[in-house]
């Protein structure tokens, strides 16, 4: 049974460095994604994860960090959704959805023109948990640091746009800078996540647990523990499966969270029911009693 | 001592280009209560978010608590209609009406024992004691705005702007509410409030009549009249 469960992970050096990985993308993903569950933000979200392809690309292709990449990529779809939204009149949704295609497409087409990035192609959109270096556990230590701290200075402002916009701005808080700060943090989860689990898979870290954690949080700080928690956990399984049976290690992870999140749904959707049923029973007792 | 807390001159409101009221010409003195009233979109948020800050006025000027709106913050509470209190947000009744004091503490400073009792003198001023404890998101719609309407009283504020505070609650809610506004008027606090029930403005010192633009404004006998009446609702009231 341990030598099931536990002992890859004390055998396997790269399993454990994986696993470490997986735990900080988790926690930072927990942070970012319950402002992102709470604020309807996934659109964005998704399309900050595609959008920083062709910046790794091109970073690959000059032969710098493709984090940096990253970080450009992340900005111009920042500053792009702002610009088109704005003067060009269109919702969010389209200006969004516009940026989004755009760079995927850019992305795509600056790999195509190069083997090597085609061949990498994968491993930027899926990630690959087991090629991680120690080294990137100190960028992902650092972005999970300044994440968190954003997360908490900001907390006001970002509980009250949750609720209303108008509630946040007749309280002194500039939205729109704090919207841009959120983004900012979405980004920066983004970039620290990708070599973990993918630009693509990255959006299933940011959603899924905080959307399991929200049914059954009461607070926003517990809904952020909730999230880590079931976070960390999907990390330990899908690697341990991942090692077991040589299932893609990321995409294992991030299916596990969806199973949880489908998992929580349905038990939520029973204790509601059955709260509900609870609370009619006086009322037919009343009722019976009248008669 | 400020004798008008909040003042209008030849104010237009209204999005980019397009003016929904024009001409709104009103003041108001400490403790004083002005009642809009209209059908939907007749401009009466509009002229709420302009006086909260959140809109710009078209042209005119505007003067709350003596400077632009939206400046001093800490002293103007507003309650938006229908605040998206929504349905996915794991907050209970407390943390709700604890932001209310979010405008004091701006982004470092930490609660004290007045805030906490500020907030807990709102939970029992609007009956919200009870379901203080209870997440938001399992309360009706009343319940849920009353704890938006304790926020709001949190905020100890001089000047108050509430959007429909009484949607969504029963005739003891209603009740509540007239209660509320009367001992903050008591107090010294300027309310300016929209609704659609013409039995909200019958306390009020102004009342504003709108429909794109101002039908009516003076006392309720006078902004109330028949012919206003039928003009903006296309109905009078029963004798």
């Amino acid at each position: 049974m341990l030598d099931f469960f536990v002992r890859p992970f004390i055998d396997d050096q790269q399993l454990r460095l994986a696993f470490f990985a997986s735990v900080l993308v988790s926690i930072t993903c927990a942070v970012a994604g319950t402002f992102v569950v709470l604020r309807g933000l996934a659109f964005i979200g998704d399309a900050l994860s595609h959008g920083v392809l062709p910046g790794i690309a091109t970073a690959m292709l000059l032969s710098i960090s493709p984090i940096v990449g990253a970080a450009v990529g992340a900005a111009v779809i920042m500053g792009g959704v702002g610009l088109v939204s704005r003067r060009y009149k269109v919702s969010a949704d389209t200006a969004i959805g516009l940026m989004f295609v755009a760079m995927l497409s850019l992305g795509v087409i600056i790999t195509s023109r190069s083997i090597n990035l085609e061949e990498d192609l994968d491993h930027i959109l899926f990630g690959d948990t087991f090629a991680v270096h120690s080294t990137d556990l100190f960028w992902q230590i650092f972005a999970l640091f300044l994440v968190s701290l954003i997360g908490f200075i900001a907390r006001r402002p970002f509980l009250m746009m949750s609720v209303d916009d108008g509630l946040a701005q007749t309280s002194g808080f500039n939205v729109s800078l704090f919207h841009n700060l959120l983004l900012g943090m979405i980004g920066l989860t983004v970039i620290s996540s990708f070599q973990t689990v993918g630009t693509l898979l990255v959006m299933g870290m940011l959603i899924a647990p905080a959307a399991s954690a929200v049914m059954f949080a009461r607070r926003i700080s517990s809904m952020m523990i909730f999230a880590s928690l079931i976070g960390v956990f999907s990390s330990y399984l899908g690697l341990l499966i991942s090692h077991h049976f040589d299932f893609a290690a990321s995409a294992t992870i991030v299916l596990i969270t969806v199973l949880i999140f489908a998992i929580c749904a349905v038990i939520f959707d029973f204790v509601k029911r059955r709260n509900s049923k609870i609370d009619e029973l006086p009322h037919q007792h009343e009722h019976n009693h009248a008669h | 001592m400020l004798t008008k807390t909040v003042v209008t001159e030849n104010v237009s409101i209204g999005f980019g280009r397009h003016t929904v009221v024009s001409e709104i010409n009103f003041s108001t003195e400490p403790g004083a209560l002005v009642v809009l009233i209209g059908t939907n979109g007749s401009g009466k948020s509009t002229l709420l978010k302009t006086l909260a800050g959140m809109i710009k006025p078209l042209s005119g000027n505007v003067l709350v608590l003596g400077a632009k709106p939206g400046t001093r913050v800490k002293n103007v509470g507003y309650l938006p209609q229908h605040p998206v209190s929504s349905h996915t947000l794991p907050l209970r009744v407390r943390d709700v009406v604890r932001m209310g004091r979010f405008a004091d503490l701006g982004l470092f400073s930490r609660e004290t024992a007045m805030d906490r009792e500020s907030v807990e003198n709102a939970l029992k001023k609007t009956g919200s004691l009870e379901f203080a404890d209870k997440p938001l998101r399992d309360l009706s719609s009343g319940q849920q705005q009353r704890a938006h309407l304790a926020q709001v009283l949190t905020r100890q504020a001089e000047v108050l702007l509430l959007d429909e505070p009484t949607a969504g609650l029963d005739i003891n809610g209603r009740k509540l509410v007239a209660n509320l506004i009367a001992s903050e008027r008591a107090r010294g606090v300027t309310v300016v409030m929209a609704t659609h029930e013409l039995q909200d403005a019958e306390t009020a010192d102004i009342v504003m009549l709108l429909a794109q633009r101002v039908v009516s404004i003076g006392a309720p006998d006078v902004a109330l009249r028949d012919e206003y009446l039928r003009e903006c609702f296309g109905f009078t009231q029963p004798h």
